[in-house]
């Protein structure tokens, strides 16, 4: 991963955030296409934020996010809390025949080669002959096996999973992982928030520690360190309200001591940058949107 | 009164059929049927023209009423049809009792708050419900207040209570076309639509269908409020969207199945209610959502998703 291929996702400088409390601070760096990232923290480290703003549901505060070209629907994102209506009067096969809109638009009918597809996702994430149930029907760990079973036909070269193993039993969690290290060998490019720092040793090759600040970035190994993870919990305080304007990014860009580009895969822990509050320049957050 | 008429007619049909046939039971409960359920459809024009009208509305406001329920928006299809009163009070006041202007200014209306609404929604921390109920309540006391300018009191109860009894040429072409679109645009509309309601995030995700599917329903709910508005008033034109596709969603595990039997029902509703209103001598607009309730308490009884089901004895469960 040190040269070859380029990357799918560079985050430039980036913050994101609510009401100008910045949730991402500063990250900046780049992901390469097919890795397969472990995005960890703390609660409230801006693991979901970040997802959010790759998927486009959220507007960058400051810098930006560059996304390499990928088809229209080539960005598949899997939000923790699932705005699925489970009281909606739709079958199982149904919803997870939904992954196929890209094949189907929304005038496209299914031909038979599509409905075997649609059942092979099925049987996939072991739910052969659940296609009629109605989806309300389904338990937690039932539906997130369908959710899985619809990205499967989504067929996207690029898929952010935001803890998608969160109230799921371990054997579920297994299969899931399966079907992940199969998409990473299929080479897409898979971001993944996962709380489990032994699923994450065991089939994460690459780590991305948030704690609000951007910790470290690069081999699992290296990353899940006592020393960075107690960084990391010491780092996520709480939002201050009065918190004055930040004036970081100008000096981020410039002030890169060792003159490399901030932050690639192999960079360990990332470089953190002082801070420069309170100095009564007047540009803010507000003047970098994009 | 209708009860009346069943016990009433068998004993002056024996007097008219029994001459000469085989079954004289058989004719008089025959004539007692066709003269409760026919003939006033039969002799009467008015009464073909209402049942058209009620047709239509259930092939077209009915199904717009399922997708507004499963949005979660019941409650605002009744919001936006006190929406529509400003304008079509406005096109009252300017041209009197028209139907063209009382329709065209009703849609506008309708629509100003829908999109108003709307932007608001999406760019604004404020909830769909919440910035809906700001607009329409303005809208309503602006409708309120035009109308009082220069109203009779006919005239509003006409714009409350619709009149379907009186529907002319205008007003059953209106309904008729406003059905017809509707069906063709819920054609097109209709994979979208249901994402939109089912996984909207996934839809923002695959495709640029959402605000499509968004507005574009909401324009179908404004228009359908509007058509039956004429027939029903704007008080009770919600009635006969939502109500049958609640009655259709307690036995319906399908979203097709679910709008078949919700048009089934709307249709049957009208027609009973219809006939409620001419042999009971009530308001018509009023009989056919009463009937629409009569079907949604039925099916709240009997229906699987309904009160009973869960107090029956339990059936042995399947294996797996």
């Amino acid at each position: 991963m040190h040269t070859a291929p380029p990357p799918i996702i560079r985050f430039d400088n980036l913050t994101l955030g609510y009401e100008r409390h910045p949730a991402v601070h500063h990250l900046s760096g780049e992901i390469a296409a097919g890795a397969l990232v472990a995005v960890i923290g703390p609660n409230g480290a801006g693991k979901s934020t970040l997802l959010k703003g790759v998927a486009g549901e959220l507007r960058p505060i400051g810098g930006h996010i560059e996304l390499a070209a990928l088809p229209r629907g080539g960005l598949a994102y899997m939000p923790q809390r699932s705005e699925i209506d489970p009281s909606f009067p739709v079958s199982v096969f149904d919803v997870v025949a939904m992954g196929l809109w890209r094949e189907l638009g929304a005038f496209g009918g299914l031909n038979r080669r599509q409905r075997q597809r649609v059942r092979e996702a099925l049987a996939a994430v072991g739910m052969e002959g659940f296609e009629s149930r109605p989806i309300g029907s389904l338990s937690g760990g039932q539906l997130q096996r369908a959710r899985f079973a619809r990205l499967i036909l989504q067929d996207a070269p690029l898929i952010l999973l935001d803890e998608p193993f969160a109230a799921i039993d371990s054997r579920t969690v297994e299969d899931l992982i399966r079907l992940i290290l199969g998409w990473h060998a299929e080479g897409r490019t898979i971001l993944t928030v996962v709380h489990d720092f032994d699923q994450v040793r065991r089939h994460f090759p690459t780590c991305l520690l948030l704690a609000r600040e951007p910790v470290a970035f690069g081999p699992t190994p290296q990353v899940l360190t006592d020393t960075l993870l107690a960084r990391a919990r010491r780092l996520s305080e709480a939002f201050d309200d009065h918190a004055p304007e930040c004036h970081r990014e100008e000096r981020a860009s410039a002030d890169e001591p060792d003159g490399h580009p901030p932050a690639r895969a192999d960079v360990v822990p990332l470089h953190r940058h002082r801070h420069a509050h309170g100095h009564g320049d007047d540009h803010g957050h507000a003047g970098h949107r994009h | 009164m209708a009860m009346a008429m069943i016990t009433a007619t068998p004993d002056t049909g024996t007097e008219a059929g029994g001459a000469g046939l085989h079954f004289p039971t058989f004719k008089p409960v025959q004539t007692a049927v066709y003269d409760l359920l026919v003939s006033p459809f039969t002799d009467f024009a008015f009464m073909r023209r209402a049942l058209a009208g009620c047709l239509a509305l259930a092939l077209g406001a009915t199904p717009v009423g399922a997708f507004l329920m499963l949005r979660r928006m019941s409650l605002m299809g009744d919001a936006m049809s006190h929406a529509i009163l400003p304008g079509a009070a406005l096109g009252y006041l300017a041209f009197g009792l028209s139907l063209g202007a009382m329709t065209v200014g009703g849609i506008v209306a309708g629509l100003v708050v829908v999109l108003a609404a709307g932007v608001v929604t999406r760019a604004s921390i404020l909830k769909e419900d919440a910035s809906l109920a700001a607009f329409y309540l303005l809208s309503l006391a602006a409708g309120v207040m035009i109308v009082s300018l220069r109203g009779r009191n006919l005239d509003l109860l006409h714009v409350l209570f619709g009149s379907v009894l009186a529907l002319d040429d205008g007003s059953l072409l209106l309904i008729g076309g406003i059905a017809t679109l509707t069906l063709f645009a819920l054609a097109l509309l209709f994979r979208p639509l249901a994402l939109e309601c089912f996984d909207p995030a996934f839809l923002r995700g695959v495709s640029r269908w959402s605000p499509v599917a968004h507005y574009g329903f909401l324009m179908l709910v404004v228009l359908n409020l509007v058509s039956g508005f004429h027939a029903l008033g704007t008080l009770m034109a919600v009635g006969i969207m939502i109500l049958p596709s609640a009655a259709a969603r307690l036995w319906a595990h399908e979203l097709p199945a679910l709008l078949g039997l919700a048009v089934a029902f709307a249709a049957a509703s009208g027609a009973t209610g219809l006939l409620l209103s001419f042999h009971a001598d009530v308001p018509a607009g009023p009989a056919i959502v009463l009937m629409c309730g009569l079907v949604y308490f039925a099916s709240l009884l009997a229906a699987p998703g309904g009160l009973l089901a869960g107090r029956l004895p339990v059936r042995h469960h399947l294996e797996s």
